[in-house]
């Protein structure tokens, strides 16, 4: 009976191939739109992504996310350094600067300052130039983003100048930064020297980045911080989830989102699901044939299964290889890097249009099994 | 097959309609009996209810011995398949197989090799003047030419009860003549009984014994001359 549901399946092959593209187009749909609205909310917390050397940030009791920072003093660094199980602690300083190019071209920057000594903080992909440059003098590295808004495009260089702040300042190397949310250029300077570009007052800093001795875990050495100084200490994922959260909870982004997910999922489940229905019912009368010839309506269900699982697992393929295919082939574009396609996604758009067709397949095996005799007897 | 006193109403209340008011009606080996009756007669609901696919309230069918109305679901659908063959007014055969694998569908359903059933099929076709056709898809086929696929899909696992509904309401009067003579040549033999369907008053010369269906009730049963 697999031959004969197989070329029921294949035998009309608009039907078939509409079939495969109904559930493509529905796979792709849902499972890309995921990955964008999945790839924006992990934009928020790109910054604290960055940071690889350091396994705790520091803060301000009261800050919510990332972006909205209240200055700490140098005084809460030598705090922090003096607990127990702190390895190292270091100074982050989190700005906006405005940059502009010779030509005249400005635009709002996030200028991050990172450890004068150690520069942790600093991106550890380089396209151009290294880290020793930042060692110079009113020297800074920058992100693609600002170097391809002010520069121009690859190949990547260095040594050419822009305003950023109050100071001119020298491009010394340019570094694979993640996105962020907003996609402002992004541009890294030593925490002294970008203290003199933004103008603000010294001996302030945006973030503590710490890291633990061994044996202390992170969770414990941030329970420690925060016992010890008042301050908020947390490891980079729980920051991270929190910024992520921050923007879930007060931006209309994620539901506007949500809502657009969510049409994709009802157009999806609406576009492949009607139209299994539809070709099951269109074979209504073959299948009332097979159930009066003798078959039994066990075998029946069982190759409008197997037909189900058929253009499910084909559909499925096919529609998350374009999603694939469509950030593989955007991944270099600037808008658009950082969105990509997760497993969590992949997995969850397969349940999704499993449960759909399967609902289809459901409700169209109850037609059949229990078919109307006339519909036999009389076409 | 045996009916007696068989009764079936649709629905309740005021919108109860009884389709069938006591029907008694036997097809016997080595006959063609024709069921002759207008539309909204209850002859479907009838063929139904002999083919197991309906149940009748009131009355007993007993089909080769057995009520198929007594066996479960799968249980009536084996009987199906090893005991009655159907051949269906628009025939039902499934576009996408071709001749020869429409009419290995019952074999195939049995449990038999594809390449066994299929080749059954081919044997069985050719008797039926198809073997050039075997490979061809039904959308290709004449009228004809695809009641005789249906034939070969109705007789090929040598069923014991045939019922055939309408089966020349789809074709013209010289080929619904050549496919009845067909069908009495190659479907009856002793060991068969063929109950057919119909209410083209061309082919009752064909007919053994012809039972008329009105308002759900056998008005008259008529032998054809030298059957008992």
């Amino acid at each position: 009976m697999r031959f004969i549901a197989w070329q029921m399946l294949t035998g009309d092959r608009p039907k078939y191939f509409g079939l495969i593209l109904a559930i493509a187009f529905s796979t792709f749909l849902m499972s890309h739109q995921m990955s964008i609205f999945v790839g924006l909310l992990d934009r928020t917390r790109s910054q604290i992504r960055d940071v690889q050397d350091a396994s705790v940030w520091v803060m301000d009791p009261k800050t919510q996310y990332v972006d909205e920072v209240r200055a700490l003093s140098f005084q809460d660094l030598y705090y922090v350094r003096g607990v127990e199980g702190v390895r190292w602690a270091v100074p982050l300083l989190k700005s906006v600067a405005r940059a502009k190019a010779s030509d005249g071209t400005f635009r709002n920057s996030i200028l991050l300052g990172v450890d004068d000594a150690s520069l942790t903080g600093l991106p550890q992909k380089f396209l151009a130039g290294d880290w020793r440059a930042l060692r110079l003098p009113k020297t800074v590295a920058v992100d693609r983003v600002g170097y391809e808004y002010f520069i121009g495009k690859p190949p990547y260089q260095t040594g050419q100048e822009l305003e950023l702040g109050t100071q001119v300042v020298r491009i010394g190397a340019v570094v694979d930064a993640s996105p962020p949310f907003v996609n402002l250029p992004v541009f890294y300077a030593r925490f002294s020297e970008a203290l003199d570009m933004t103008g603000r007052e010294p001996r302030q800093l945006s973030f503590i980045l710490a890291k633990a001795q061994p044996g202390v875990s992170e969770e414990e050495l941030c329970r420690r911080i925060q016992a010890a100084t008042g301050l908020k200490a947390l490891t980079s994922s729980a920051f991270g989830w929190d910024t992520i959260w921050y923007y879930i909870r007060n931006t209309g982004i994620p539901i506007n989102f949500g809502i657009t997910i969510l049409i994709a999922l009802m157009v999806g489940a609406l576009v492949s699901g009607q139209t299994f229905s539809l070709f099951i019912l269109e074979n209504m009368k073959y299948f009332g044939a097979l159930k009066a010839i003798g078959v039994t309506s066990r075998r029946i269900v069982g190759m409008i299964l197997m037909q189900a699982v058929i253009v499910l697992a084909i559909g499925y393929s096919l529609g998350i290889s374009l999603t694939a295919l469509f950030f593989e082939l955007t991944k270099d574009n600037l808008e658009l890097r950082g969105f990509r396609l997760l497993p969590e996604v992949m997995l969850l758009t397969g349940g999704l249009v499993f449960v759909v067709v399967l609902m289809a397949a459901i409700v169209s095996v109850r037609r059949v099994v229990v078919v109307d005799p006339a519909l036999v007897f009389r076409g | 097959m045996v009916c007696r006193g068989v009764q079936k109403a649709f629905g309740s209340g005021p919108s109860r309609l009884e389709v069938l008011r006591g029907v008694d009606l036997e097809a016997h080996y080595g006959e063609m009996t024709f069921l002759l009756g207008p539309s909204g007669s209850g002859k479907t609901t009838l063929l139904s209810i002999i083919a197991g696919l309906l149940k009748h309230d009131e009355g007993s069918v007993r089909v080769l011995g057995k009520n198929l109305s007594k066996l479960h679901n799968g249980e009536a659908s084996l009987f199906r398949l090893q005991n009655i063959g159907f051949v269906f007014q628009q025939f039902n055969l499934i576009p996408a197989l071709t001749a020869a694998e429409n009419a290995a569908v019952p074999l195939l359903s049995a449990g038999w090799r594809r390449k066994d059933a299929i080749d059954q099929a081919r044997r069985l076709l050719s008797e039926l003047g198809m073997a050039h056709r075997a490979d061809v898809l039904p959308n290709k086929l004449s009228g004809g030419e695809q009641q005789r696929v249906a034939f070969a899909r109705a007789l090929i696992q040598s069923p014991r009860l045939v019922i055939c509904d309408e089966p020349t309401s789809a074709l013209d009067g010289p080929t619904g003549r050549h496919v009845m003579e067909l069908l009495r040549k190659i479907a009856l033999n002793p060991d068969r009984a063929v109950l057919v369907v119909t209410h083209d008053f061309r082919i009752l010369e064909f007919a053994d014994r012809i039972a008329e269906i009105n308002d759900g009730v056998i008005q008259k049963v008529t032998a054809a001359k030298g059957v008992s």
